[in-house]
């Protein structure tokens, strides 16, 4: 597979490290009333995608970049590739 | 033997004659040919042995598609099993031998097995070989194993080297037949990188084989030209005898070149190599595999698929035999009597299953309408052959014509199905391509050579238009249709012997239909249940006939039957090529630490650790075992001072105005009041509240901290780390990086570590328990200015210090600490004194924290800070694993003190039974202490603090063993921690 880093262009699939549901960035506040029960989810719930699905990528062998890479997990097909970062700020991350 | 079968020139080199044997027997052949048509010329047509059967077998096909003609190649080292005669290059001094009997080829004794066919037909392993139950391990699976298989291997190592490479291209070209080059001359003109790779090693594919014309020349040297301009073109790369095996996502395919396969030998040079080719369009112009008709006694030797005789006739001037038939059910069959009778050779029958006019005029042959070939005679050469309506003909080969199917493997590989195409009856690549990829020529169902020519140019220049290229304006080649219609016909009912689909595999018409009486009715199970198309060749010649004689049995069409799935590789792919250089010592890479030449000049012992190698103990003169060496490293450690690279430890730089913060979020425990100039200890947990990482961190400045990392997690701690800084606090100002490498780094242990540091640090920095007291950091200069950092820390219990210096000066760091060491009887120690020392302490590592142990479990709970968040601090709260009757990290030792304790144990309490439901936790390091002189050992037992002192089971049923250990604290020794603060 070939992963179109939004800075340095494409790149082998080999470079990178696979971590999962892009959802992994929405870490739940600690200090709301059901942090407990949101944790648990958080930690332990996660779809098993049959199409399109955001997921999480490390370029390890790279830039060190964390990627939201939007793949088909039936075709493989790449449709978009974010800096996990700016993703990251758009849901609201920056305090 | 002379080339009694060696008719015409062909286009090979008959002015360079090449020296081979076959089972021992010198033959000659020519440069250009294979090992197949130089045994056809030689009048060799018995090959082999069928794998099941012993049934005698020649050569069936002139491609990589053959099923029959498996040899061994070579001898000695190099000796390769299961290679196909029809693609193995003919070179000076080949040695080849047959494979698959016992005695010789032509009197093999398991021939004796084809007598038992009526027992052995399909399904028969699972029907036969179930009872009785004890007869399997004893007497049917050693039978089965000396008599399965085909080829031997040598059983030494492979003497040659393999390499691995990646190639990047605008268009791959896969195929250089007539649409193939046609596509690469498209490329090539656009000015596109091409890529143009063929599995033979003389491209032009079909154009080699027939006597058709391109561009008014003949179809070979129409491909010279070709290739000629395309050699010319600096975008273009031909790569001859190389196999596009893979169509992988995104435009990568997997490619096998057999870069010297076709020397005696591979000198300097890779035998194989494999690429990864990135392409970002490609055609595929594989073009397309004949297939048999089955009729009673087709396996014979010298019966051969009807293209592959055209291709001995006119590429290798071979012809199979002196007096030949052929039969088929359509056009094409004819030219093969056509090509023969025009070299000369006695052509006596066209046996065609329609009856219709000749398609052609083949001087000498009898026409015979509307009739098939039902059986044939002659055990290991053909002799005759006998036909539906009775007739005998003898001749001493047969060419056999079922028609052609596209080769449309690489269009399934991304789970492409192929459609049905009624109008020439096969299989054509179906609307699901691999991204980037289209088809040309006969692989897309254009049969004919005009059609392949056109289409293969079309294809290229629609691919180069989507790229941007301008697309050459010079007109395509010129050529005609050759007749090519048909009339399906997949096996001959009249055939009353058996009738002969998966050569390889030994599977006939009659399993198939078998397998349908005993309701394996599906494809999938068909192919299962009766193995046809599982050999090494994949079924690529007998797939679509079972399917066909499926579908019949079933009443339902072929397309409804559907197909097998084509998987990669399309042809073998040895393993030597995909392991390339990563063999032996260099499997996986591994990394030296710097003091890895001292430590291999003075004794050591290295052992893996990850990627590492570490010393694990250093051998003096009389020491007998290793025992004898870590007793003395670690009793010489905690009586004067002791000197260990521990470089691997994971390093990581933290900068920032956030730093502090940031630690607070990674760290269970609290950093941001650290003053400067000091370190901590501190636990990492993952976000599910286990335990997951220690080390210390030290506060350099007020925004930059070093932290340590256990060798094993440092990739992965690093990996979250920048998980949390990118993806969880995205602006905090943090940066991190790893330094790992950047610094070579000695923990120097022992009452005598300042004595000996006095000496190497330089004099300006005060080093005394004052100014520098336990768990300072600094930096400072060594040895009269280098830099370096000094970090008082102690993983032996002992008064200790870390120094670190940049690592290109760690070998000499080493040497000058071991010379300013020896008033000290300083010792270098290795990773076994490390782990002895620090069980001695009760200080917890890899076998404690394994993924399963929370704080709470380590007695580290209290580090746990209440005042913040941190990664894995809320679900670290859950009751569960809060209990108080937790399994708790505690110290043992044997009631017995003269016995070992056993790592992996597990506790049971007095009187109870040692079984599961008793169980109360493990054992999870030991060691030897030559301090105590007694084992000990740490380990989880449930409530264990509250337990000093109880005696319990340690039961190891892995070893049959169990003794009586007390619970103790973990900290054997100094318990207070006075030494490390001295």
């Amino acid at each position: 597979m070939l992963i179109n880093h939004p800075l340095l262009g494409p790149r082998d699939a080999a470079e990178f490290t696979y971590l999962g549901d892009a959802c992994l960035i929405e870490r739940p506040d600690p200090d709301a009333k059901d942090a407990a029960e949101r944790f648990l989810e958080y930690g332990y719930l996660r779809d098993n995608v049959a199409g399109e699905m955001r997921e999480l990528w490390y370029h390890e062998q790279g830039d060190r970049s964390w990627l939201v890479v939007t793949r088909d997990t039936l075709t493989h097909e790449i449709t978009r590739v974010e800096i996990a970062r700016d993703v990251a700020r758009e849901r609201g991350r920056s305090t | 033997m002379s080339q009694t079968n060696r008719i015409a020139k062909g286009l090979i080199d008959t002015s360079r004659t090449v020296d081979f044997t076959f089972n021992g027997r010198a033959m000659q052949g020519h440069a250009g040919d294979t090992l197949a048509s130089a045994l056809l010329a030689n009048g060799q047509l018995l090959v082999g042995r069928s794998f099941k059967y012993h049934r005698p077998r020649g050569i069936f096909t002139a491609g990589s598609e053959e099923p029959n003609a498996l040899v061994h190649l070579r001898d000695g080292a190099r000796q390769e099993p299961n290679t196909r005669a029809t693609v193995a290059e003919l070179y000076d001094g080949l040695t080849a031998t047959s494979q698959n009997h016992r005695g010789s080829l032509e009197h093999d004794l398991m021939a004796v097995t084809d007598l038992m066919s009526p027992f052995l037909s399909a399904g028969f392993y699972y029907k036969t070989f179930m009872w009785p139950r004890a007869f399997w391990e004893k007497l049917y699976e050693p039978a089965i194993r000396a008599s399965a298989g085909l080829g031997r291997l040598s059983m030494e190592d492979d003497p040659d080297t393999y390499d691995k490479g990646y190639l990047h291209c605008d268009l791959l070209v896969i195929g250089a037949g007539p649409a193939g080059l046609s596509a690469a001359l498209a490329g090539g003109r656009s000015g596109a990188r091409v890529i143009l790779a063929d599995e033979d090693f003389r491209m032009g594919g079909r154009l080699n084989a027939e006597t058709l014309a391109v561009d008014d020349m003949p179809g070979s040297a129409w491909t010279e030209a070709a290739l000629a301009e395309l050699r010319a073109m600096p975008n273009v790369r031909l790569m001859t005898r190389t196999t596009i095996y893979g169509a992988y996502d995104h435009g990568v395919y997997g490619a096998l070149e057999r870069v010297t396969d076709h020397l005696p030998d591979p000198g300097v040079k890779p035998r194989q190599v494999l690429w990864r080719i990135y392409s970002r369009r490609a055609v595929l112009a594989a073009g397309a595999t004949e297939r048999p008709i089955a009729f009673g006694n087709n396996d014979r030797p010298g019966i051969m698929l009807a293209g592959a005789v055209r291709t001995y006739v006119n590429r290798y001037g071979v012809t199979p035999g002196q007096t030949m038939a052929v039969f088929t059910n359509n056009d094409d069959g004819w030219r093969t009597a056509a090509d023969l009778a025009a070299k000369g050779v006695d052509v006596r029958a066209i046996v065609d299953t329609r009856d219709r006019a000749a398609v052609c005029d083949v001087p000498g042959a009898r026409h015979i309408r509307g009739a098939a070939v039902m059986d044939t005679v002659g055990r290991k050469a053909l002799k005759s052959i006998t036909l539906t309506d009775g007739q005998v003909i003898p001749c001493d080969a047969l060419a056999v014509s079922g028609g052609w199917n596209p080769t449309v493997h690489l269009t399934c590989h991304q789970r492409g199905k192929p459609e049905w195409n009624e109008a020439i009856d096969a299989f054509v690549p179906g609307a699901h391509l691999p991204a980037g990829m289209v088809v040309a020529g006969a692989a897309n169902g254009q049969l004919t050579l005009a059609a392949a020519l056109d289409e293969g140019r079309k294809a290229a220049n629609a691919q180069l238009k989507d790229l941007g290229f301008t697309p050459s304006r010079k007109p395509g080649p010129k050529a005609e249709d050759e007749p090519r219609e048909g009339a399906p016909v997949w096996y001959v009912p009249e055939s009353r012997k058996r009738a002969w689909l998966d050569l390889q595999n030994d599977v006939t018409v009659k399993d198939i239909k078998q397998a349908h009486r005993e309701n394996f009715r599906s494809v999938e199970h068909m192919k299962r249940y009766t193995t046809l198309g599982m050999a090494t060749d994949q079924g690529k010649t007998s797939n679509i006939p079972a399917l066909a004689i499926m579908a019949k049995c079933t009443g339902k069409s072929i397309p409804e039957t559907g197909t097998t799935i084509f998987r990669p590789p399309y042809t073998p792919v040895p393993i030597g090529a995909l392991a390339g250089r990563a063999r032996g010592r260099d499997f996986r890479p591994y990394r030296l630490t710097p003091s890895h030449e001292w430590a291999k000049a003075n004794g050591a012992t290295f052992v893996e650790v990850g990627n590492w190698l570490r010393a694990q103990w250093f051998v003096r003169p009389g020491e007998k075992g290793w025992r004898d060496s870590v007793d003395r490293e670690a009793l010489q450690t905690r009586q004067t001072v002791g000197i260990c690279d521990v470089t691997t430890l994971g390093k990581i730089e933290i900068q920032g105005r956030d730093a502090a913060a940031f630690l607070n979020k990674v760290y269970a425990n609290g950093f941001a009041k650290l003053p400067v100039g000091r370190i901590r200890y501190g636990i990492m947990l993952r976000e599910d509240g286990i335990c997951y990482d220690d080390g210390t961190t030290a506060r350099m400045g007020e925004n930059h901290f070093v932290m340590t990392t256990t060798t094993a997690n440092a990739v992965l701690v690093f990996r979250r780390m920048e998980f949390a800084r990118q993806c969880l606090w995205p602006d905090m100002d943090v940066h991190l990086i790893s330094t790992t490498d950047g610094w070579a780094q000695f923990a120097v242990a022992g009452p005598k570590s300042r004595d000996l540091l006095r000496k190497v640090v330089d004099k300006e920095h005060d080093i005394s328990n004052d100014a520098f007291p336990f768990m300072a950091c600094g930096e400072v200069t060594v040895c009269g200015g280098t830099p370096a950092r000094l970090f008082r820390i102690s993983f032996s219990g002992e008064l200790a210090f870390e120094v670190a210096v940049p690592a290109r000066y760690g070998n000499d760091m080493m040497r000058v600490l071991m010379e300013a060491g020896r008033e000290f009887d300083a010792v270098p120690y290795g990773t076994e004194a490390l782990g002895v020392m620090r069980i001695e302490k009760g200080h917890a590592a890899g076998n404690e924290l394994d993924g399963r142990t929370t704080a709470h479990n380590l007695g580290l709970g209290r580090m746990v800070s209440a005042a913040k968040d941190c990664i894995g601090k809320t679900l670290s709260q859950r009751p569960e694993l809060q209990r108080d009757d937790a399994v708790k990290l505690v110290g043992f030792r044997p009631v017995d003190r003269s016995r070992n304790l056993i790592a992996g144990s597990h506790f049971i309490s007095q009187g109870r039974d040692a079984v599961m439901a008793n169980d109360e936790g493990w054992m999870s390091s030991v060691a030897w202490s030559p301090s105590l002189g007694h084992s000990i050992g740490l380990g989880f037992i449930r409530s264990g603090d509250a337990r000093m002192g109880e005696v319990v089971r340690a039961v190891s049923p892995v070893h049959d063993t169990e003794m009586q250990v007390e619970i103790t604290s973990p900290h054997f020794i100094d318990p207070q921690g006075e030494r490390l603060r001295a």
